[in-house]
């Protein structure tokens, strides 16, 4: 069923043209939404076929798989596909409420179908210089809806934003243009092939331009500082998909790039991602606990949690990767789904600074409740989403004998209860600057209606994962299996002849 | 010619990353177009570069002869060159909207995201 790969790509372009065309008068909203389900399904079918028959090729143009560009989908993949159609139906039902008809004049459904469709691409793409395209796609249509709105403090995040991304693509380009002449393919499953017979060193150097490259998309430490400095001034709806997925584009490059391409010289590589991980660990979270404002907390805890799937990727043992796409899934949801509720948090309360909020779980228990949910996943609390995911990390760091790892990790999880607290001390806790009490009845019912809906079917789902955790972790273990012995993905692409 | 193209991309990048550390934004961003074109030019000597065999497929034949440069490699150029022009594009523009709002070009003065004491 080849046709089904291309789809979800197509889906999102072709909501973005219809969104675009109807910006006018409010149907662009809707159109939005219905192409966010569609894509939603046609991701499902995919992962249904990959589970039912293994990793998926098609060739583009019909050329064959060294030559042309493929496209493919294993078990990692359709996962991302699917989760980004799952972040995409319930951002774009939430920014039927949190939009301006003014941005949405601007084409901001439009922006954010291409970026769905440049996440999508990004993750099916079989090719590295596809994988650079596709990287652009995302990038051009963030920066777009990053600085939409024109406030002064996101022309300031803006500028930063898009030079540090910039450099970092530029070294990826880099990187490919010295792969490609080394190897003479640009084709992931192909290269897996080619590597190991090219000169150990210049790969390790060229391995090492990847790795700062998707480490600064990725937010690792020490080149996370765009983040932080940009991911809280968009709209709320805006946020909450670039802190659910962008990031993780980063991290599921990384992840395909250092256990299919670059496993030549692991002992030198993933050592350095493993003390890279621990420290993005740390300062992540060190750094949310020095923050005032909503937003910038939960964009330091987005650094903090990459460590965690960083983490599982250095290890490199069954376990560890299983444990690094559980994490990956849940991190999205559950971001995404802290994103949403600072905005509504914001709506009611008047401001994302702590300082000047408070009374939310006197006026709103219900919008406390909900945000209980996702910040106790995040923390780690059984039994929710998060409590597997570190589970799982923390015992494969201590099944190879990683005391200090395990440690830091634990120690991490601590230390994000600590910040997350003082989010519910300060805002839903004491009693509000104003002496007003923000209540969820002062939003218009449709409002109320599109933003407690995706929130609270995140919640859900992450209440879900955490109590049946079983057939989630199949397949995760599934995807771990396949990124470690990448033989089945390789067939798929360049056929059985090899 | 290599190596002429290598000094070429060492020379640009020194200058770039020396044009990178201003604190002028502008200057910052000529930097980074003097890196794209590094790169540019990095995968532009990655194919090989053959002045003498210009990579042709004689009529009748199906490759083209041994020891031609590989054109795929300016066929990706051309496309980071594009890409490149519409991102320099880009980011020209939202300088210049931050020039005319936040009345800087000076990036150690631009704080709005990020103010020095948060707690204000």
């Amino acid at each position: 069923m080849t046709w089904l790969l291309p789809l979800p790509l197509i889906l999102p372009f072709a909501t973005a043209v219809l969104a675009f065309l109807f910006r006018r008068n409010g149907e662009g909203r809707w159109i939005s939404v219905a192409g966010s389900a569609v894509m939603l399904g046609a991701g499902v079918l995919l992962l249904a076929d990959v589970l039912r028959y293994g990793p998926q090729a098609a060739e583009m143009g019909g050329w064959p798989a060294p030559f042309g560009i493929v496209l493919v989908a294993d078990t990692l993949s359709a996962v991302m596909v699917v989760i980004t159609g799952i972040t995409a139906l319930a951002v774009s039902i939430y920014a039927l409420s949190d939009i301006t008809d003014e941005m949405e004049q601007l084409g901001y459904h439009a922006l954010f179908q291409v970026l769905i469709a440049g996440v999508t691409g990004a993750f099916l793409t079989g090719d590295l210089f596809n994988l650079y395209v596709w990287f652009e796609v995302m990038l051009i249509s963030s920066f777009g809806l990053l600085i939409l709105g024109g406030k002064r403090v996101q022309l300031d995040a803006g500028i930063k934003y898009v030079t540090l991304n910039l450099i970092s693509t530029i070294l990826f380009l880099s990187g490919i243009g010295l792969l490609y002449g080394t190897t003479g393919t640009l084709n992931l499953a192909d290269l897996s092939r080619i590597v190991p017979t090219v000169d150990d060193g210049l790969m390790t150097v060229i391995a090492m331009m990847f790795m700062v490259g998707f480490g600064v998309k990725a937010a690792v430490f020490p080149l996370f500082f765009w983040l932080p400095a940009s991911y809280h001034t968009p709209s709320f709806a805006v946020s909450a998909v670039f802190a659910g997925l962008l990031t993780k584009v980063g991290v599921y490059a990384m992840m395909r790039m250092f256990t299919l391409v670059f496993t030549q010289d692991v002992g030198f590589t993933h050592t350095i991602l493993l003390w890279v991980a621990c420290a993005t660990m740390v300062t992540g979270v060190l750094g949310a606990a020095a923050q005032t404002d909503f937003r910038r907390i939960l964009s330091f805890h987005i650094v903090s949690q990459i460590g965690y799937m960083v983490l599982g990727l250095a290890l490199m043992t069954p376990l560890a990767l299983m444990g690094a796409v559980f994490y990956l899934v849940h991190h999205i949801i559950v971001k995404a789904n802290l994103f949403l509720v600072a905005g509504v948090a914001n709506r009611i309360a008047g401001s994302t600074e702590l300082g000047r909020i408070g009374g939310l779980y006197k006026g709103a228990p219900f919008l406390a409740f909900l945000f209980l949910i996702p910040a106790f996943s995040l923390a780690g609390f059984p039994p929710l989403s998060g409590f597997w995911a570190k589970y799982v990390l923390v015992k494969a760091s201590m099944d190879i004998q990683m005391w200090v790892v395990a440690g830091i990790a634990l120690a991490v999880g601590l230390m994000t209860i600590y910040s997350m607290t003082k989010i519910w001390g300060q805002a839903f806790w004491k009693p509000h600057p104003d002496g007003s009490t923000p209540t969820l009845s002062s939003l218009r019912p449709a409002d109320r209606m599109a933003l407690l809906l995706p929130i609270g079917m995140l919640a859900t789902m992450t209440v879900v994962i955490g109590l049946f955790p079983e057939p989630f972790v199949q397949v995760a273990e599934r995807a771990a299996a396949e990124l470690l012995d990448p033989t089945a993905y390789v067939t798929a692409v360049l056929g059985a002849s090899e | 010619m290599e190596v002429l193209i290598a000094i070429m991309v060492g020379v640009l990048v020194a200058a770039s990353v020396y044009l990178m550390l201003a604190r002028n934004v502008l200057r910052f961003l000529f930097g980074m177009v003097l890196l794209s074109n590094a790169a540019n030019l990095l995968i532009f000597a990655s194919g090989g570069l053959t002045p003498e065999a210009p990579p042709l497929i004689a009529y009748g034949e199906n490759a083209p002869p041994d020891g031609v440069a590989n054109a795929l490699p300016q066929a990706l150029v051309l496309t980071a060159i594009v890409i490149g022009f519409g991102l320099f594009a880009f980011a020209l523009t939202l300088i210049y909207r931050g020039y005319q709002n936040l009345g800087t070009l000076n990036s150690d003065q631009m704080r709005l995201a990020e103010p020095e004491d948060p707690a204000k």
